[in-house]
C-alpha cells in the first residue's frame, strides 16, 4: 500500500485516506436526519449558531484555508468576506450543485448519501454571511439526488434547523431546492444566477461580481457543494484540525473521483496532495494487462496528463506547475487501447453542444474544431489540420466571454502536445483502425474471445 | 405523423389545479420568475412535453410574453418539444462512458428499438413507449457505462443488460434503479423536479459500490482524519441521536435491503456481470 511521504505533503503523520465527507456513506439510511445525527451531525450547527457570531464562523473558515472545490480553488472564507454587509439588500447563498463537468462525479454521491451534511453547511454558511435565503441549484438529471435533498430540507425544517428562530437563536433561514433543466453552462456561476432568475443560462459580464450584485442584483455567495459540505467539519473541529491535512497552500480533505480503466473506480477521500500513482494503487491498479496512457486531473476542461505525471501531488499548486489544473479532481483514466483523437473529439462535441452561443470565438470556434477533429478521427485529415486546430484554440483561449470556451481548448492543445503522432496518423488512418474501439470497453473480454 | 397525433390524445389540458400549482411554485421564491424552470418541469409532468398551451400558462402566471418563456424553454435540453414516451432512456456517450462501452450500448439500443437519437418507439398496443437519446456526462463516471431511465441511474450497463432493460420497460415490468427507487414514469419524474416530492426518497441504497471503495479501504486499514474535538455539544447530540436512531431502525424497511446489499459487496466485485436490470430488482 502507498504512503504519503512525498516531499510536498506537509503532515506525513496524516493517514493516506481521511473520510470526513464520505464517512457516513456506508451507513444504512445515511440520508436521514436520525442517522446523520448519530455521527455528530448538526453538532456544528449548535456550536456555530449558539456559541459563535457570524464573524467568528467566517474567521474559522478563513483560517482553515478551505478553497473552493468547484474547480477554481478560490479561498472560501475570503469570498464570504467580500459580501458588503453595509449593502441594504438581502444577502443570498447559492449552492452550485450543477455537477456537469465531464468526469466529475463527487457531489452527486455526496448529496445522495449525506444530504444533511450539505444542509448543515448551508445553514452555517448563510449564518456567516447574514443570508436569510439560500438556494441549492441541482442539475435536473439526477432525480434521486433531488428527492434526497428535498427530504433532507423538509426534515431540517421539522427539526427547527430551518425556518424562523433556528434553535431559538433568533436566526431565520429559508432554503429552496431548485432543479435545473440540462445545461452545462449553468454551472458557470453567473449563468447559474441568470438561470435561477428564470432566464436562459448565459454568463454575465463581470464586474460587477456576484458578491456585490448577484441574485436579484443583491450580494450573493456561490459555492460548490463540496465546499459547503466541508464547513460543518471546520466549525465542529476547528480550523487547525482542517489545516492539519493537505499541503502548504492546499488544505484539508477532498473527494478524488477515479473513473475509467482502473480495476475499482470510485470515490477516495484524501488530504490534498495525494498522487495519482497512490490513488490508482488504491483502486486496484490499471485494469489487467494494460497500462496508463493519459488522464485528466480535474475533468475534461483541465489539460490531459500522462504517465510522466503519476507522481505529481494532486494539489492546486503542483498540478498547475505540471501544466494542468486540479479542477474538480475528476481523474478520468485511459489505458493504451484508447484513441486520444476519439476522446478529444467527443469532448469537443460536448463543448460545441453546450456552448451558450453568446460569443463568437466559442460558438463558431467549437463548430470548426469538431469538423476538423471528425476528419482526423476518420483518417481523412487534411494537410495543415493540426496547425488549424492549434490556431483555432489560440483564437478561443482568452478571447471567449467565459471559461467554457477556454476549457474547450484544454483537451485539444494538451493532446496535441503529448500525442501529436496520433493526430498525424489521422491524415491517413481512421482512429478505430489504430485503436479498435471495442478493446477499450469494459465488456470487451466478454464479447471478443481472447 | 400519425405517431405524433396518437400521442396528442394523451395530452390533458393545463387545468385550474395545475395553474394553481404553477402559482404555488412562484411563491417559493423572492421573485416568482425564479420558478420558471420548475414550472416548465410541471408542464412536462402533465403533458409529456412543453406545449404551446404550457408556455402560455407559464407566461400568464408570470406576466411574461410567450416569446420570453419560449426563449427559456428552448435553451434547456431537458425540455422537449416532441412528446416523450412513458420512459426516457438516456445513454451516456460522453468520452469516459463512450470509451467504456456507451457507444456500443447506444448503437445496440437504436437498432433494437428501431429509432434514431431523440426519437420515440412506434406505439404498439400493450407496450409502453420509449424515447431514446444519448446524454452528456451524468456525474456517474465511476459507474461507466451508464444509462439513465427518467433520470434515475442504471449503472454498469452492457449492450445485453441495456436491451433487457428496455424490454422490461416496454412490457411494464417493474424495474429498479441500481442506485435509486422503482422506476416511475417520465411524467411522474418531472413532477418531482417541479418540486413536488413523490415519497420515494427512502428507496434505494445510501451509496453504490463504487462510491464506497475509498471508504471501505480506509476502514480496512484503520485510516481516518486526525481526532477532532469532543465537547458537551457532541455528547448531547450523541445522546439525542442514539434515541432517534433506535426509532429510525424500528421503522426502517424499504431501502435497507438495498443499502445492505451494497455494503455486502466486496470491493473486488466484478462490474461486468451486468447488474442493474430486472434481475437485480427481483
Ligand atoms: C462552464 C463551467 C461550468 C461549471 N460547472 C460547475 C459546476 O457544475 N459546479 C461547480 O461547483 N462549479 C462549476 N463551475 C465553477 C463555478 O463557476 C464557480 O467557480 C464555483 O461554483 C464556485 O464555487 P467554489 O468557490 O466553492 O468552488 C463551472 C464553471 C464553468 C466555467
Ligand atoms: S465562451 Fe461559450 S459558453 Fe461562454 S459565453 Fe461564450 S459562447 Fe457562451
Ligand atoms: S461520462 Fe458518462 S457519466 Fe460521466
Amino acid at each position: 500500500m502507498s504512503t504519503t511521504s512525498e516531499p510536498t505533503t506537509q503532515h506525513p503523520e496524516i493517514d493516506p485516506l481521511t473520510p470526513v465527507l464520505s464517512a457516513d456513506w456506508g451507513e444504512k439510511r445515511s440520508w436521514t436526519r436520525a442517522v446523520y445525527e448519530t455521527g455528530g451531525g448538526y453538532d456544528a450547527l449548535r456550536r456555530g449558531l449558539r456559541e459563535m457570531t457570524p464573524e467568528q464562523v467566517l474567521t474559522e473558515v478563513k483560517e482553515s484555508g478551505l478553497r473552493g472545490r468547484g474547480g477554481a480553488g478560490f479561498p472560501t472564507g475570503m469570498k464570504w468576506g467580500f459580501i458588503p454587509q453595509e449593502n441594504p439588500n438581502p444577502k443570498y447563498l447559492v449552492v452550485n450543485a450543477d455537477e456537469s463537468e465531464p468526469g466529475t462525479c463527487k457531489d452527486t454521491p455526496l448529496m445522495m448519501a449525506s444530504p444533511h451534511l450539505l444542509v448543515e453547511g448551508v445553514i452555517l454558511a448563510s449564518y456567516a454571511i447574514n443570508a436569510h435565503h439560500a438556494f441549492i441549484y441541482v442539475r435536473g438529471e439526477i432525480l434521486h439526488v433531488v428527492r434526497r435533498l428535498q427530504q433532507a430540507v423538509a426534515e431540517a425544517y421539522e427539526a427547527g434547523y430551518l425556518g424562523r428562530d433556528i434553535l431559538g437563536t433568533g436566526y431565520d433561514l429559508e432554503v429552496v431546492v431548485h432543479a435545473g433543466a440540462g445545461a452545462y453552462i449553468c454551472g458557470e456561476e453567473t449563468a447559474l444566477l441568470d438561470s435561477l432568475e428564470g432566464r436562459r443560462g448565459q454568463p454575465r459580464l463581470r464586474p460587477p461580481f456576484p458578491a456585490v450584485a448577484g441574485l436579484y442584483a443583491s450580494p450573493t455567495v456561490i459555492n460548490n457543494v463540496e465546499s459547503i459540505a466541508s464547513v460543518p467539519g471546520i466549525v465542529r473541529h476547528g480550523a487547525e484540525w482542517f489545516a492539519s491535512m493537505g499541503t502548504e497552500k492546499s488544505k484539508g480533505y477532498v473527494l478524488y473521483s477515479l473513473s475509467g480503466h482502473v480495476r475499482e473506480p470510485g470515490q477516495f477521500e484524501a488530504p490534498l496532495g495525494i498522487t495519482l500513482r497512490e490513488l490508482i494503487d488504491m483502486a486496484g491498479g490499471i485494469r489487467e494487462g494494460h497500462e496508463l496512457k493519459f488522464w485528466t486531473p480535474g475533468g475534461s476542461s483541465t489539460p490531459i496528463l500522462t504517465a510522466e505525471h503519476l507522481d505529481v501531488p494532486l494539489d492546486y499548486e503542483a498540478v498547475g506547475a505540471a501544466g494542468s489544473m486540479l479542477g474538480t479532481r475528476a481523474l478520468q483514466v485511459f489505458d493504451e487501447t484508447t484513441s486520444v483523437v476519439r476522446a478529444v473529439l467527443r469532448w469537443t462535441e460536448f463543448y460545441k453542444h453546450e456552448s451558450c452561443g453568446k460569443c463568437t470565438p466559442c460558438r463558431e470556434g467549437t463548430w470548426w474544431l469538431v469538423q476538423t477533429l471528425k476528419r482526423l478521427e476518420a483518417g481523412q485529415g487534411e494537410e495543415g489540420d493540426i496547425e488549424k486546430l492549434v490556431d483555432l484554440c489560440d483564437n478561443i483561449l482568452g478571447r471567449s466571454f467565459c471559461a467554457l470556451g477556454d476549457g474547450a481548448t484544454s483537451p485539444i492543445t494538451s493532446a496535441i502536445e503529448h500525442f501529436r503522432g496520433e493526430f498525424e496518423a489521422g491524415m491517413h488512418t481512421p482512429a478505430w483502425e489504430l485503436f479498435p474501439y471495442r478493446a477499450s470497453s469494459v465488456f470487451a473480454p466478454e464479447v471478443t474471445p481472447a | 405523423m400519425t405517431q405524433q397525433q396518437s400521442r396528442q390524445v394523451q395530452t390533458p389540458p393545463i387545468s385550474e389545479d395545475v395553474r394553481a400549482e404553477l402559482v404555488e411554485i412562484g411563491t417559493r421564491y423572492p421573485q416568482a420568475r425564479s420558478g420558471l424552470l420548475p414550472m416548465l418541469h410541471l408542464v412536462q409532468s402533465v403533458q409529456g412535453r412543453v406545449t404551446a398551451e404550457g408556455i402560455e400558462a407559464c407566461a400568464e402566471v408570470l406576466g411574461l410574453s410567450t416569446a420570453e418563456v419560449s426563449g427559456v424553454a428552448t435553451f434547456y435540453t431537458m425540455y422537449k418539444r416532441r412528446p416523450v414516451g412513458d420512459y426516457h432512456v438516456g445513454v451516456c456517450t460522453n468520452t469516459l462512458c463512450a470509451v467504456m462501452g456507451g457507444d456500443e450500448i447506444f448503437e445496440r439500443l437504436k437498432d433494437h428499438l428501431d429509432v434514431g437519437n431523440d426519437e420515440t418507439t412506434e406505439p404498439v398496443d400493450g407496450l409502453k413507449d420509449i424515447t431514446l437519446e444519448h446524454v452528456e456526462c451524468n456525474a456517474a463516471c465511476d459507474y461507466a457505462p451508464v444509462v439513465m431511465v427518467n433520470w434515475e441511474f442504471m449503472d454498469h450497463q452492457t449492450p445485453e443488460s441495456a436491451v433487457q432493460l428496455v424490454d422490461d420497460l416496454r412490457q411494464g415490468n417493474e424495474v429498479r434503479s441500481t442506485r435509486g427507487p422503482r422506476i416511475c414514469t417520465f411524467r411522474q419524474a418531472e413532477r418531482v423536479l417541479a418540486g413536488f416530492p413523490d415519497g420515494l426518497a427512502d428507496e434505494g441504497p445510501s451509496a453504490g459500490i463504487a462510491s464506497l471503495n475509498g471508504l471501505q479501504l480506509a476502514q480496512l486499514n484503520g485510516w481516518g482524519p486526525p481526532p477532532g474535538r469532543v465537547g458537551t455539544d457532541a455528547d448531547r447530540a450523541q445522546a439525542v441521536a442514539d434515541q432517534d436512531r433506535a426509532a429510525a431502525q424500528a421503522t426502517a424497511e424499504d431501502g435497507q435491503e438495498g443499502a445492505a446489499a451494497t455494503q455486502a459487496s466486496p470491493a473486488g466485485t466484478k462490474h461486468d456481470d451486468a447488474p442493474g436490470t430486472g434481475d437485480e430488482a427481483q
